[in-house]
């Protein structure tokens, strides 16, 4: 078995009284590709929100227990946030690049961490465009508006953007649901390419997605982890009878 | 099945036999409604438009008076014997108090606007903005007042002067316009496509970063709009102004002593003359003005807004 990227240890989020994620405990292998799956409202995307402490920006939430990078607990107060979510990159259900140009779009973040220099911020540029395989569409028009870009191609640079300030993790929250098939296999292609330098969580709606994309892949209901396993037996031969339940369509 | 399609059939019959059925009268009267109203209202604007520009431009045709004499003569005096009628101090006076009422309204409305939805949006909602908003609703002799008891004082003993003048006006102006800049921001920063801050956040941006950076660039054209409505508002507010600012017909040499207004010199003589007098015909070239640079004003936020949309 790899070694361990992240961990987390009875980890509960609150939205003021509600409990949405309920003593999770998790262990997340580097260079994996972990799906988190689950009815709407089960807690996946407040779970994944709160490993790089995005929950903060919640008005009422409030979490619970131990998230673990290396020999960090980044729960614990004392955490640099804006370094943490350095290390561990995000992107969202709804394409949301700035108003800016392609450009700086992926210049924004390395600018806040400090590289100043021109050539290193094209070098940069590049390397996360090609990565995203973004590369060869983009490569002339820089510097126009990253709001030019289809829906698809803008998915892909806010995973260009993410990758530009050089994270370890890359947390997904239904990365292709607002997006057409194409588009969609062009990203999980990206992902499966993504996996050999980044361990990424990712949440889907699609079970098939789930099973194409992932290594490991963990059941969520109501708050609790209900089953965490290969994704292979997930959708083989699941041990709960409620994620089998899930998966082959009976509820959910 | 038959019987139905019977019914149907006698359905239509009936109401093809009556030529004006209920619901069309009902619809041509809300129709003729809605054109009457447009109609009286087009006709208000284009009336004022055109009166105040056959009055104002009477002195450029008939009265012997050049454009450029209006614009760029600096004395104005219209009832001496050479009637002189340069207006260069009132425009002077406009354009300055109210850009500065601006420069001074537009960090403070920024900044209360951020404050409202990224510190403390509750407390935003809840106190801050209806507080800000009931600052639109206080009449302008009120502030007029406030600034000739308050403002003037303070400013007749910080500085040199008389307290009165496009300073004492300014400060009025930019507490006037304050509910304009912020409400207008506030909205802005509300109507954020969502996720663009959660962007900014994750990739390590503290709340510092993300809001010069990513806010503030974003909405810039909708604050600009903000802005110039601020000022247009500045330059045609004449009580609140004309009660602090002298009403000296020259230009100062500081803030801090006696200036005019277009406004504040319209509103002054207005009452002072005849209709189709030389001197009421130059007050109405000065309307003039001031309608024109409103309809700049109205292009300049046309502008932006369609800068903003893209």
């Amino acid at each position: 078995m790899s070694e361990i990227a992240l961990y987390t240890k009875d980890l509960s989020v609150y939205y003021g009284e509600k409990q949405a994620v309920k003593r999770v405990s998790m262990a997340f292998p580097s260079r994996q590709v972990i799906a988190l799956i689950g009815p709407s409202g089960c807690g996946k995307s407040t779970f994944l929100r709160s490993l790089n402490r995005m929950n903060d920006l919640i008005a009422g939430a409030r979490i619970e227990g131990e998230i673990w990078i290396g020999n960090d607990n980044i729960c614990d107060p004392q955490t640099d946030v804006v370094q943490l979510r350095q290390k561990i990159g995000m992107v969202w259900q709804r394409p949301n690049p700035f108003h800016k140009s392609i450009y700086e779009n992926i210049a924004f973040g390395p600018r806040y961490h400090g590289v100043r220099k021109r050539a290193e911020l094209d070098e940069i540029v590049e390397t996360t465009l090609r990565k995203t395989a973004l590369w060869d569409e983009v490569k002339d028009r820089l510097h126009q508006s990253a709001l030019s870009l289809s829906g698809g191609q803008q998915q892909r640079l806010c995973i260009a953007r993410s990758l530009a300030v050089k994270p370890s993790i890359l947390l997904m929250d239904e990365p292709a649901s607002a997006l057409d098939p194409i588009s969609t296999s062009k990203i999980e292609e990206l992902i499966a390419e993504l996996k050999k330098e980044y361990t990424i969580i990712i949440v889907t709606h699609n079970m098939h997605q789930a099973a194409r994309i992932s290594d490991k892949t963990g059941f969520f209901l109501l708050g609790d982890l209900i089953e965490y396993d290969d994704t292979q037996k997930i959708f083989t031969n699941p041990s709960k009878k409620s994620t089998d339940d899930y998966i082959s369509g009976r509820f959910g | 099945m038959n019987l139905s399609y019977k019914e149907v059939k006698r359905d239509t019959a009936v109401q093809a036999s009556k030529p004006f059925p209920k619901h069309r009268i009902e619809e041509w009267r809300g129709k003729a409604y809605v054109y009457v109203c447009i109609l009286v209202l087009i006709v208000t604007i284009f009336s004022i438009v055109y009166f105040i520009a056959v009055r104002g431009l009477t002195p450029f045709v008939s009265g012997g008076v050049g454009v450029g004499e209006m614009l760029f003569g600096k004395v104005w005096d219209p009832d001496a014997e050479q009637p002189l009628y340069g207006a260069l101090p009132f425009l002077y006076g406009s354009f300055a108090t109210s850009l500065l009422a601006a420069a001074i309204a537009a960090p403070l409305g920024f900044c209360a606007a951020i404050f409202m939805t990224e510190m403390m949006p509750k407390l935003g909602r809840t106190v801050l903005q209806p507080a800000i908003e009931l600052l639109a609703g206080i009449p302008s002799v009120v502030y007029g007042f406030v600034g000739l008891s308050v403002i003037v004082p303070f400013l007749r003993h910080t500085f040199p002067g008389q307290g009165i003048g496009i300073m004492a006006g300014s400060i009025v102006l930019s507490i006037m316009i304050l509910p304009t800049v912020t409400t207008i921001a506030t909205d802005a920063l509300r109507s954020l496509p969502s996720g663009l801050k959660e962007g900014s956040y994750a990739l390590g941006a503290t709340r510092w970063q993300t809001i010069s950076r990513i806010i503030l660039p974003t909405t810039l054209p909708s604050l600009l709009t903000g802005i110039v409505l601020g000022i247009a508002r500045a330059f045609g507010e004449a009580l609140a102004v004309q009660m602090v600012i002298g009403n000296a017909p020259h230009i100062p040499d500081s803030l801090f002593e006696s200036a005019a207004t277009l406004t504040s010199i319209i509103t002054l003589s207005m009452g002072n003359t005849t209709l189709g007098s030389a001197h009421n015909n130059a007050l109405w070239s000065l309307a003039l003005i001031l309608l024109l640079m409103t309809f700049v004003f109205v292009f300049i936020v046309r502008l932006l807004e369609r800068r903003a949309k893209r």
